[in-house]
């Protein structure tokens, strides 16, 4: 047989009937739900008279637009309420499982996944959100689909999809100390742009891939969405295996060995070719932090704010004036001199135990500058407690950041948490979009280190310098 | 859904590139739990000034654009935020096609399943449309049937759109149904689905 990527062989698993010139029927193997892109589609299916066709392979959790202040404080907004509401419902009605508010297990749905062991080699995972793609830093195929998508897969388990193209970002050497997956996603998006990866699945490949953890996997499959591609995926390895063994739904005994020998099977075979390759040089990746409105403006800590007429294409100028203008910055500026107002550490992207140590380890005994607001969610009511098992929220709290519930929070500003117009925020979150965080809202991607940096600076600084000149120890 | 067949009416030039979801329908509006209405929505952000009034430097709120039907953009329309919530927008205040240099993967999906048709044309096609419909009252059709975009003034381009996709907008067609009828597949595969695999709630 012709050598094969691993995504050719995710996709030939899934294929349940395809014919001749006509788009693939892929089964699904995990429906992830929440309450946002969810109750259109089960209205869909009580209107046709529908069931859901698995039950058992779907599973829902209010993530969105639940407040994160402490859970025994009930919710305000109506509308918001309304939506939780018609989630339970519509889960009570179907058979579907639910990790409600007060559930232990409540979360962002990509956090939650992974960390019940539901996430595995080898599947095909769905929800109704673009960062699916998540999913992918398990070696599996997971994409983000609209709601018409969720009641077909709510009603079949299948979906009609035409298969996309395949691109390997190959990085090649180290991350240099100091330096982490964000900083890495962020440089790739840099490099190939918002729309670099539109209509491909992309197989993350290199060294600098191999070391990462799980956690660092995930942040850099959560954010290919960003570089507009369809799903991102790393081959699954020893460190994969290694987090999923144990865990709620995981298999154990004979199933497990049985499961490790197939998902070795998934890696790309020697010589099989991808529709496109991009290299990306991670020996001279710095901490990176965005300027502008979309994910691809991005520049290293050290540098300065773009002039627009340096961007040779006239629609990118544009977009960079128009940037700076909403963003307040003045080409030139250092990055280091931007002040910032908010600080939000969290969202699917970054808000997993290893970032909460990462950028602990920053806050530990250091204060948040005055007159900066500073939050730490937590991606999941487990990784809370985690945390605190750690005594990772003493830190945080001690530094005078606000320690919350789980939940989407500030990333997307769909519950309470949201930025006041002109205010200027460094989060760890995925998008800069115009009004993302709040209309008016500012926003800087940067790492989880670089946040808790920002917040005791009171600007953006170089978290590798300023660890190692002990910034801002009383 | 509603099917597409062609489309005659109002061209309206939103001169951006990575138009995003966000900006198509921002967040506060994705509360409803119903698929309609989302029209008054529309790029709340560019539409409407902070104390709630008409924006009137954003072009949909310009008279000459009034009923426009047919919306040209820069590439990468549509990026980000899976929300189906921007075509249904989109739809809900009366556009029928949305004609862009590229789309973002999902956005264009979403399109397809609420009778919304996603056009790709080349950049200097999509650059051409935008300096025409700078002109008061200027008018595209988009046909599906020939695969056309044309105007009154002797310009016709042809587009490229996946065969299936296009019979399925042509006669609207309910996707659902049609992968249902694959039941005896669905059951064949799901037999052949390793034991070992994950089940939700046990």
């Amino acid at each position: 047989m012709a050598p094969q990527t691993m995504f050719d062989k995710l996709w030939e698993r899934h294929v349940v009937t395809q014919e001749e010139g006509k788009p693939a029927l892929l089964y699904i193997d995990l429906h992830l739900v929440h309450e946002v892109t969810s109750p259109q589609a089960f209205d869909g299916l009580r209107m046709a008279g529908r069931p859901v066709r698995r039950p058992d392979l779907t599973v829902a959790t209010a993530d969105h637009n639940v407040p994160t202040w402490e859970r025994s404080r009930p919710m305000t907004d109506e509308i918001s309420i309304r939506q939780v509401e018609a989630l339970r419902r519509n889960c009570a009605e179907f058979g579907v499982t639910l990790y409600d508010l007060h559930s232990p297990q409540q979360g962002i749905v990509h956090v939650i996944g992974p960390e019940l062991g539901l996430t595995q080699p080898g599947m095909t995972i769905v929800c109704g959100d673009s960062h699916t793609s998540t999913h992918g830093a398990f070696g599996s195929l997971a994409f983000g689909i609209g709601t018409s998508e969720v009641e077909h897969v709510l009603a079949t388990q299948c979906l009609v999809q035409q298969k996309p193209k395949s691109m390997e970002v190959r990085v090649v050497g180290a991350l240099p100390p100091g330096t982490t997956a964000k900083d890495l996603i962020l440089g790739i998006i840099g490099q190939i742009g918002t729309d670099g990866a539109t209509g491909y699945v992309i197989e993350y490949t290199g060294e600098a891939i191999r070391s990462l953890s799980m956690e660092g996997r995930m942040t850099v499959c959560n954010m290919s969405i960003e570089a507009g591609a369809r799903a991102g995926m790393i081959a699954p390895d020893e460190t994969t295996f290694a987090y999923v063994k144990g865990r709620a739904h995981a298999p154990t005994g004979p199933a497990w060995d049985e499961a490790v020998a197939d998902w070795r099977s998934l890696s790309t075979d020697p010589g099989a070719t991808y529709d496109r390759v991009i290299e990306f040089d991670a020996t001279r990746l710095v901490p990176n932090v965005s300027w502008g409105t979309n994910p691809g403006q991005i520049i290293p800590v050290d540098g300065v704010i773009p002039d627009p007429t340096s961007f040779d294409d006239p629609a990118q100028r544009k977009a960079a004036e128009a940037a700076l203008a909403y963003m307040d910055l003045t080409p030139g500026t250092p990055v280091t001199a931007v002040k910032v107002d908010r600080v939000f550490i969290g969202s699917c992207t970054n808000g997993r135990i290893e970032d909460l140590r990462a950028a602990a380890a920053v806050a530990r005994g250091r204060r948040v500058a005055p007159g900066v607001s500073a939050m730490v969610v937590p991606g999941s009511g487990l990784v809370k407690h985690q945390a605190e098992a750690e005594g990772l929220h003493e830190i945080f709290l001690a530094a005078g950041f606000e320690w919350r519930e789980a939940g989407c929070s500030m990333c997307l500003g769909m519950n309470p948490d949201i930025l006041q117009p002109g205010e200027r925020c460094a989060a760890t979150s995925n998008r800069n979009f115009e009004g993302r965080q709040g209309k008016g809202g500012r926003t800087h991607l940067v790492s989880p280190a670089m946040a808790a940096a920002a917040a005791i600076a009171g600007h953006f600084v170089d978290v590798r310098k300023f660890l190692s000149e002990g910034g801002g120890v009383a | 859904m509603k099917p597409f067949v062609s489309e005659t009416g109002l061209a309206v030039p939103v001169d951006r590139v990575n138009v995003d979801t966000d900006q198509i329908i921002p967040k506060q509006f994705l509360k409803r739990i119903e698929r309609t209405g989302f029209g008054q929505f529309l790029f709340y952000d560019w539409r409407f000034t902070a104390d709630g009034g008409l924006n009137p430097s954003f072009v949909l709120n310009q008279k000459q654009y009034e009923g426009a039907t047919i919306l040209v953009a820069g590439r990468n329309f549509g990026s980000g935020s899976s929300r189906e919530h921007a075509p249904w927008a989109l739809a809900d205040y009366g556009f029928r096609a949305v004609i862009a240099p590229s789309f973002a993967d999902i956005f264009y999906n979403n399109c397809f399943q609420n009778g919304l048709l996603p056009v790709v044309l080349p950049e200097e096609a999509v650059a051409e449309l935008m300096s025409r419909a700078a002109q008061p009252g200027y008018q595209l059709t988009v046909d599906l049937e020939a695969c056309t975009v044309s105007d009154n003034a002797g310009l016709k381009l042809s587009f490229a759109v996946d065969p299936f996709r296009r019979h399925r907008l042509l006669h609207g067609l309910d996707e659902i149904g049609l992968t249902l009828q694959q039941e005896a597949a669905i059951t064949a595969y799901e037999a052949r689905r390793p034991a070992r695999m994950p089940a939700t709630g046990r």
